[in-house]
């Protein structure tokens, strides 16, 4: 993987008073307005919580996230920058180095997490596992190959895929962590990337359906890349079953974060327009989990899965920053 | 502000009705991206678009509906229902026949997953019926179907 990425091959002076596709605007504004940095976090507040953790669980989590500093470096440095020389419109490539720079926040911010609440030779260590662990390195080779490929569109899916399903086996710890009032800020700064990469996914996947639709793409064509994205979800998917293993079996996690990989393949493959493909059967995740990343994940406040003979309004929000009429 | 409802609806200048009617009894949103008007097709059942472009005619109910929508917006949630649904909303004949909300969303969104929802039905003291992701998984679609059947069954039995 030495040859030189692919630069955007012509450029023009970006006019953003004339907009060819709303969702670039929508989107940059959506970006901007979430960006923040880890310095304004108290991570230190979560040293104590640290401190009742067992060896065996703070290794798990500088390994987690050692884990997910490597996808984070991957998409900032290669990924979203390898998305530029394809994009439909200027305004999509300001999007994508929006996206490039926010994925070197959060890679940095897990070395804050760890200057926080670790030594430098724990550190060092976790490092050195990141670069030695089998199947961490191969998703990352994995979707690299992809990223230097040829295909336009398969670098879409393979982002896509990176942004909405790869991180989530690394994900699921700080949620569980969270869940039994543990490394709570920590846990907050996650929420933020988490917050981040769903709108990544979103509108990376948003824009491979552009893509799609664009004059020329066969049918043919079409099958291809279904196909392709279903064939690569499963080589990854095996992978990610191994690297869970890998991490989880010691606390005896490892069947719980599968449900919750299965549940965002699902998430993945409908931020690129396709069909969940896991049942439900296997996408109950850990309510638990659920909560932990958004309060209102809670079914009990949904009146058709409800009694049906009671219901709740919704909670006390505030509904006056509308621009409501009455 | 609302129009007034007028027997004969007045008339742009290239001959499109300034509003138009719908007897549906679900009545939906859906930016560009299409994801909930994808979960509308799958629903397969009789429904109306609130327009996307201010340009487009107005839409107006009818009859009771339930409104399925996204969430929009930013960090704290402020503006996050889309501005053509509060337009929508505004009008008072809609407001007065909305009788239920479904969201859609994605929880990775934190507090803010299905906030619009949340925050319609707060506003305009309806139920919020069921909330899901993106543009739904088999089990959404079927619970929604069968959801809204017992409703709106549940409703007529109310009435008479």
């Amino acid at each position: 993987m030495t040859e030189k990425l692919k630069l955007a091959s012509h450029v023009e002076a970006i006019n953003w008073n004339r907009i060819q596709d709303d969702k670039d605007v929508e989107v940059w504004n959506r970006l901007v307005n979430n960006f923040w940095l880890p310095e304004k976090i108290p991570l230190s507040n979560d040293v104590q919580s640290w401190a009742t953790l067992t060896e065996a669980e703070k290794l798990l989590t500088m390994r987690v996230f050692t884990g997910l500093t490597l996808l984070d470096t991957l998409q900032g440095t290669v990924g979203a920058v390898s998305l530029i020389p394809d994009a439909l419109t200027p305004h999509e490539e300001a999007v994508y180095t929006n996206i490039a720079f926010m994925e070197s926040v959060h890679a940095k911010s897990y070395s804050s997490i760890f200057s926080t609440l670790a030594s430098t030779k724990e550190i060092d260590e976790a490092f050195r596992w990141s670069t030695e662990n089998e199947n961490l390195q191969k998703k990352a080779q994995i979707i690299e190959g992809y990223y230097y490929g040829e295909d336009p569109l398969k670098r879409k899916i393979a982002s896509t895929l990176l942004e909405s399903f790869l991180f989530y086996s690394g994900f699921y710890l700080p949620m569980y962590w969270s869940s039994r009032a543990k490394l709570t800020n920590t846990a907050d700064l996650i929420r933020l990337i988490i917050r981040d990469e769903a709108v990544h996914g979103y509108y990376i996947g948003y824009k491979f359906q552009k893509g799609l639709e664009l004059e020329g793409v066969t049918e043919e064509r079409k099958q291809e890349l279904k196909d392709y994205t279903f064939e690569l979800l499963f080589e990854l998917y095996e992978n990610e079953v191994q690297y869970t293993h890998d991490l989880y079996d010691g606390v005896g996690l490892a069947e719980d974060v599968k449900k919750f990989l299965h549940y965002n393949a699902n998430k993945a493959l409908m931020n690129l327009g396709y069909e969940a493909m896991f049942p439900a059967s296997v996408t109950d995740v850990n309510p638990a989990i659920l909560s932990a990343l958004s309060p209102n994940a809670d079914e009990n406040h949904d009146f058709f899965s409800g009694s049906g003979s009671s219901y709740v309004i919704g909670k006390a929000v505030n509904t006056e920053d509308e621009d409501w009429d009455f | 502000m609302p129009s007034s409802a007028l027997a004969t609806p007045p008339m742009h200048d290239h001959a499109v009705p300034a509003e138009v009617l719908t007897n549906s009894n679900l009545i939906y949103f859906s930016s560009a991206s299409g994801y909930t008007h994808r979960f509308m097709e799958k629903l397969d059942l009789d429904c109306a678009r609130i327009p996307l472009k201010n340009r487009d005619p107005h839409l107006v109910a009818s009859e009771p509906f339930v409104l399925l929508l996204p969430t929009y917006g930013g960090e704290k949630g402020e503006r996050s229902i889309p501005p053509q649904v509060v337009k929508f909303l505004n009008d008072v004949r809609n407001r007065n026949l909305l009788r239920g909300v479904i969201g859609a969303g994605n929880t990775n969104f934190g507090t803010t997953y299905c906030l619009a929802a949340i925050k319609i039905a707060a506003k305009c003291k309806v139920p919020l019926l069921y909330k899901f992701e993106l543009m739904g998984t088999p089990e959404d679609v079927t619970r929604v179907r069968e959801g809204l059947e017992v409703f709106w069954t549940r409703k007529s039995q109310n009435l008479k």
